[in-house]
């Protein structure tokens, strides 16, 4: 990678970070809704824990790390999204896009930027389970930091799909960055065992690395051993998904540039 | 001079402008959205180092050609050389040495001038860019908004902000899309007056859309009359009131708009 394509990366994270360095309700934003899930399915299990002794102990360490480490993939989806939509927003598109920035270097920003985001939202959360909960997230050991990288990674390839949608349809497509890695949860496997769906849609579970992340979390958790299956699955679907993401950016982009609409994109 | 050719191209004083080779060079060009023809197989060459104004009424094909210079538009059919560069396979490397700048276009609101600037610095690979920003700041007057954030600023001190943002890279070739659409006459007279200091000084080549056509005959030494598309006319602007019979260019877009030919003009 040239000097000039990382000076261009870097020149668009600079931009937004300098839009959150002076925008609290912004940065609150990132922090606020790891922060709320943490509560609610903390005090939940808490609640459990209490009332079924050692399987409840269990069930609390299942449920607030699923909480977290999902935020991990939600965070890092909107991160990249809303950064892009900002750019929608503020009008800016049209002199991001005729300068010398390639559309790969555009991604990598955006990345950068997911990850700048992801770090200010999630450690408030993480720091508060350990103050409230006693729970140590880390104490699970390396296997977090492969964990953290999957639904990283997960993040990342939903969010381009979001990005080829809206350049595709326009910003009224954005709702697409609220709702469609939320609309996977059910999917992914965060609070129970892909066992606990129905035999019909265990398939599209199965066809997404956060589930086999989770099985996996849930195989630390419980037995105290890293399920390497449940890893290599994730991995492999992460490049076969990134993969098709990136694919499905590229065609979109030209599309985008054939019909006008980045000079266009609005609602 | 070895390399220069004879050529009918002026200043807008009247003077022969010796050229070396084109900025521009179009051929064949168009643009069609589904049954909308949006530039009708346009051709056209713009030599380096002068200034040509592009004339039409609204939807003329203005700003499309403009956003297939710089690469926004993917051409239906036709070719595009800028700067030596194939538009079509070598985009990247002509963006790095031209600029753009419209009012329809905007910079980040809650970015500070220096900050909007710093951005298009490491976008643009701009060498000591933060010297560079203080030398536009005082060129165009603007030292006093630096620490301003661009949602605050007037439609004059936005304009003068998005002429530095254009003219950062010290660009070869600057597309200019209305430049002074909306300002005072004292605010355009400035930003003209920039305009003529920055070609003269570093030979660059312009392309202006607009629709002023004082400031057309003021600024250009070559005028293409565009109509649905088509380029109508085209000339220096004295060539083209001789033509035309009139005394300003206004005279000479009401008659292309109008549908009075030249013959019909004449008498």
């Amino acid at each position: 990678m040239s000097r000039a394509a990382l000076r261009r990366i870097w020149g668009l994270i600079y931009r937004h970070i300098a839009l959150y360095r002076t925008s609290w309700p912004r940065v609150l934003e990132l922090a606020y809704w790891p922060t709320l899930q943490l509560c609610i399915w903390g005090f939940t299990a808490s609640y459990f824990a209490t009332r079924l002794g050692n399987h409840g102990a269990t069930a609390f360490g299942l449920l607030v790390g699923g909480v977290l480490l999902w935020e991990v993939a939600l965070r890092s989806q909107m991160g990249m999204t809303v950064s892009f939509l900002e750019e929608i927003w503020s009008r800016n598109l049209g002199h991001v896009f005729v300068s010398p920035l390639r559309p790969w270097e555009l991604v990598a920003a955006l990345i950068g930027t997911s990850i700048v985001k992801l770090v200010i939202g999630f450690i408030p959360a993480v720091l508060l389970a350990w103050l409230l909960y006693a729970f140590n997230l880390f104490a699970m050991g390396w296997p977090l930091a492969l964990f953290a990288a999957h639904l990283l990674v997960m993040g990342w390839w939903v969010s381009l799909g979001i990005i080829s949608i809206i350049l595709r349809h326009g910003a009224g497509a954005e709702s697409f960055a609220w709702l469609l890695l939320f609309g996977l949860t059910p999917f992914s496997a965060v609070f129970y065992p892909v066992s606990v769906l129905p035999p019909a849609v265990r398939p599209v579970a199965f066809a997404l690395p956060s589930s086999h992340v989770f099985e996996g979390m849930r195989a630390v958790l419980h037995d105290g051993r890293v399920a390497w299956d449940q890893m290599a699955w994730a991995a492999g679907l992460n490049l076969f998904w990134l993969f098709a993401a990136v694919l499905l950016f590229m065609r979109q982009f030209h599309m985008a540039r054939v019909r006008g609409a980045l000079i266009s994109i609005g609602e | 001079m070895a390399g220069l050719r004879p050529s009918p191209w002026r200043d807008a004083g009247g003077a022969l402008i010796p050229v070396a080779m084109d900025a521009i060079r179009v051929s064949a060009l168009s643009k069609r959205y589904g049954d909308t023809l949006a530039v009708g197989g346009i051709d056209f060459t713009v030599p380096q180092g002068v200034t040509v104004g592009l004339l039409g009424g609204n939807g003329a094909g203005k700003t499309t050609t403009i956003a297939l210079l710089l690469g926004l538009l993917v051409p239906t059919t036709g070719s595009i050389r800028v700067l030596g560069h194939d538009i079509a396979r070598d985009r990247f490397a002509a963006l790095a040495r031209m600029n753009f700048s419209s009012p329809y276009v905007a910079l980040p609101q809650r970015l500070t001038v220096r900050e909007n600037l710093s951005v298009y610095g490491h976008l643009y690979d701009v060498p000591d860019a933060e010297r560079r920003i203080a030398q536009l700041a005082e060129e165009l007057a603007f030292t006093d908004l630096l620490r301003r954030k661009a949602g605050q600023l007037s439609a004059g001190q936005k304009t003068r902000v998005a002429l530095a943002k254009a003219l950062i890279n010290r660009p070869e070739l600057l597309l200019l899309d209305e430049p002074t659409a909306s300002l005072d006459p004292d605010t355009a007279d400035f930003m003209r007056c920039v305009l003529e200091k920055y070609r003269a000084e570093s030979g660059c080549t312009i392309l202006l859309a607009s629709h002023n056509m004082a400031e057309v005959e003021r600024l250009c030494g070559f005028v293409l009359m565009l109509k649905r598309g088509r380029i109508v006319d085209r000339g220096t602007p004295q060539d083209l009131l001789r033509r035309y019979g009139r005394d300003d260019l206004e005279a000479v877009f009401l008659d292309i708009a109008r549908n009075r030919g030249v013959a019909e003009a004449v008498r």
